[in-house]
């Protein structure tokens, strides 16, 4: 198929669908004139119910909390599937440069500007990370957030440095470890709830007496804990992974 | 104006498409389809808008405000987690192809595999 005919085959597809968007949009009520009941329901109940006042938390790890095991577990399985597809392939080995060597170029290659910019920026990220996974209850975070914002840390400290340092803060077996505790936590949490004999992941805590404390709110702020560890272990995970191929050749091609 | 929002949404979708259809990198490509995902936040988030509505997080205003729908936002969180996880999958799929092929023209590719 030529550039131009595929470029001409998009374009008429897209006019279909442009069409039936703009068809669909018709019946839409206008930006801003939101009709749906339910969204105004939890924005009225939640906060009474949960003692949470970061609404859209307590919709993800409370009203839609069965949800957010699912995505929590889609964010495991995809940090599995990327450690599974980049696995040492039998014509593959370690770039092994002598020591001495490999550290010399690594130290002349990253200035000091980076290094200290960067390190800088890793108690700060450290910090940032803690607080947003254990506010999810009071404010606009959560574990998703403060996991992402924990494992950019350890970015930081790659940039500083150099790989290897970055494998020895966070070795593939502890990392791994705390992912599983983090995701296991979340489910553990569900089915303690079952065990005292209410349906999967109801809030069995104390929801605390002044809505919007860290202590308030019961299982939501747990389980935003869990997802934190989680998020982070699985994007350091994904991080490591992705930093590691560059330190492999393939015989033959190098 | 009143269908501004959807109409942003729908542009950033095309644009993302036809990065897609004619890109000749597969980290573009990628890059492409992350775009045609953050349509999605666009529409999600102009969907649950209410007109002087304030985010619905009710720690420093009173209960009765009228804000936006926090359903939308939660769908909105869940999207970014899936496009994540989407993307470094299918990035670490380029690097295996790169290392098998030779090349990241996805035209090229096909020609590879016929």
């Amino acid at each position: 198929m030529t550039p131009a005919l595929r470029r001409w085959l998009f374009f008429a597809g897209l006019a279909g669908l442009m069409a039936f968007y703009l068809w669909g949009m018709k019946g839409l009520p206008g930006f801003g004139n939101y009709p749906g009941p339910y969204g105004f329901i939890i924005n009225h109940i939640a906060v009474g119910q949960t003692n949470a006042t970061g609404v859209v938390s307590a919709v993800n790890f409370e009203y839609r909390g069965f949800d957010t095991v699912g995505e929590e577990f889609i964010l495991f399985i995809a940090a599995t599937g990327v450690a599974i597809v980049l696995r040492r392939l039998r014509d593959e080995q370690d770039e092994n440069p002598a020591p001495d060597e490999a550290l010399d170029r690594a130290a002349s290659r990253t200035s000091d500007a980076v290094k200290v910019g960067a390190l800088m920026f890793v108690g700060p990220a450290v910090l940032l990370g803690w607080y947003l996974g254990s506010h999810a209850q009071t404010s606009p975070s959560g574990g998703f957030q403060g996991g992402v914002v924990l494992a950019s840390a350890f970015v930081m400290i790659y940039l500083s440095g150099e790989f290897l340092v970055f494998r020895r803060i966070s070795p593939v077996s502890l990392i791994d470890a705390v992912g599983a505790a983090g995701a296991g936590g979340f489910a553990a949490v569900g089915l303690t709830a079952v065990v005292l004999g209410m349906p999967y992941l109801a809030n069995f805590l104390p929801l605390g007496t002044v809505p919007g404390a860290v202590s308030s709110s019961g299982t939501i702020a747990l389980i935003s804990f869990f997802v934190g560890i989680e998020v982070a272990a699985a994007f350091i995970l994904i991080i490591g992974e992705l930093l590691e191929q560059t330190l492999i050749v393939r015989q033959g091609r190098h | 104006m009143q269908f501004f929002p959807f109409l942003v949404a729908a542009w950033i979708l095309a644009v993302g498409l036809y990065g897609m259809v004619t890109s000749h990198h597969l980290v573009h490509q990628i890059v492409c389809l992350i775009v045609v995902q953050s349509s999605t936040y666009v529409l999600l988030l102009g969907v649950g808008y209410v007109r002087g509505g304030v985010a619905p997080y009710f720690f420093d205003v009173p209960l009765r405000t009228p804000a936006v729908d926090p359903v939308v936002q939660a769908l909105a969180l869940t999207d970014v987690v899936v496009e994540a996880a989407v993307s470094a999958l299918l990035l670490a799929f380029a690097i295996q192809a790169e290392k098998r092929f030779g090349t990241l023209d996805p035209h090229e590719l096909v020609r590879l595999k016929g």
